[in-house]
């Protein structure tokens, strides 16, 4: 069998084939309801949406700082903190003063 | 008198909606004719067509009003008819034993001499290349039935299906190959 040939007269028949451009009777009405019950339908499915990211949030939130709470607190710097130091170069002439003027 | 088609995209844009329903009442013939190339049975075609709309409605803000309105949609037809391809494509590996008897009487006529099987005249040949493009692949579907089929250019392919020249022109090969193997298995089948 010529398979180029088949092919060929194949194709010559699917062009001759007319496609049937009838449309189903209120097609357009059935469009305009289903895109009407979409945007009642979409409405709800902000709120939806909105809310379930603001739970995934609030539970990102929630699982990070619960993680930072079981985390072993900080070791204790002897008491050698930032504040401490600051005090202690600003009154440092202060205190060589004091110390100069005892007997 | 009809309403133009801009003042219509441009009242739905602004939130008229019922402004859209003369718009599917005046392209539904072609979006229709168009589905019932890719599906057969009338339950998917009027799935194909409903979805076409709805997308048209969602996108309709994309339409920069350069080219026709109706382009604009065929491009969106066919897209979504080549998705409706890739979604049912499961259902064509299936033999040729349901072929018809006209079909049959067609092929028989065409084995005896190929000038016997007059193409013009056979409705019987176009449900068999609508059997025999059932079996392709979707993208061997899309270019046989828009190259061959519906003689568009290789250019207006790559627009319509958004994929570059060279991939339609490589798809084309393929298409005609994956045809020529479906067609033999055919002849095989019936005739070995």
């Amino acid at each position: 069998m010529n398979l180029t040939e088949l092919q060929k007269k194949l194709v010559a028949a699917a062009r001759l084939r007319t496609p049937d451009e009838r449309v189903p009777y209120a097609f357009e009405k059935r469009i305009t309801a289903l895109i009407a019950a979409r945007a009642v339908a979409d409405h709800w499915a902000a709120w939806s949406r909105g809310l379930w990211r603001a739970a995934v949030s609030c539970v990102a939130v929630a699982v990070v700082f619960g993680s930072l709470s079981l985390l072993p607190p900080a070791p204790v710097d002897n008491g050698r903190d930032l504040s401490q130091d600051f005090e202690n170069t600003l009154l440092a002439s202060a205190d060589q003063a004091d110390n100069s003027s005892m007997p | 008198m009809e309403r133009p088609e801009a003042d219509l995209i441009a009242a739905v844009l602004a939130g008229d909606r019922a402004s859209f329903e003369p718009l599917v009442a005046r392209y539904s013939p072609r979006v229709f004719a168009t589905a019932r190339r890719y599906a057969r049975r009338e339950v998917e075609v009027e799935d194909i067509a409903q979805e076409v709309w709805l997308k048209a409605f969602d996108k309709l803000k994309t339409f920069r009003g350069e080219a026709p309105f109706e382009h604009w949609l065929m491009r969106m037809t066919v897209r979504t008819c080549y998705d409706f391809l890739r979604a049912h494509q499961r259902n064509r590996v299936s033999s040729f034993s349901e072929i018809s008897g006209p079909e049959e009487d067609w092929l028989g006529h065409f084995v005896a001499g190929p000038s016997h099987a007059a193409a013009e005249e056979a409705d019987a040949a176009r449900l068999l290349v609508g059997r025999v493009l059932e079996k392709l692949s979707p993208p061997a579907r899309l270019v046989i039935q828009l190259l061959e089929i519906e003689d568009r250019s290789v250019k207006e392919i790559a627009e319509i299906t958004g994929w570059s020249v060279p991939l339609v022109k490589v798809r084309a090969f393929r298409a005609r190959g994956e045809m020529r193997k479906i067609l033999a298995r055919m002849a095989k089948e019936k005739y070995l």
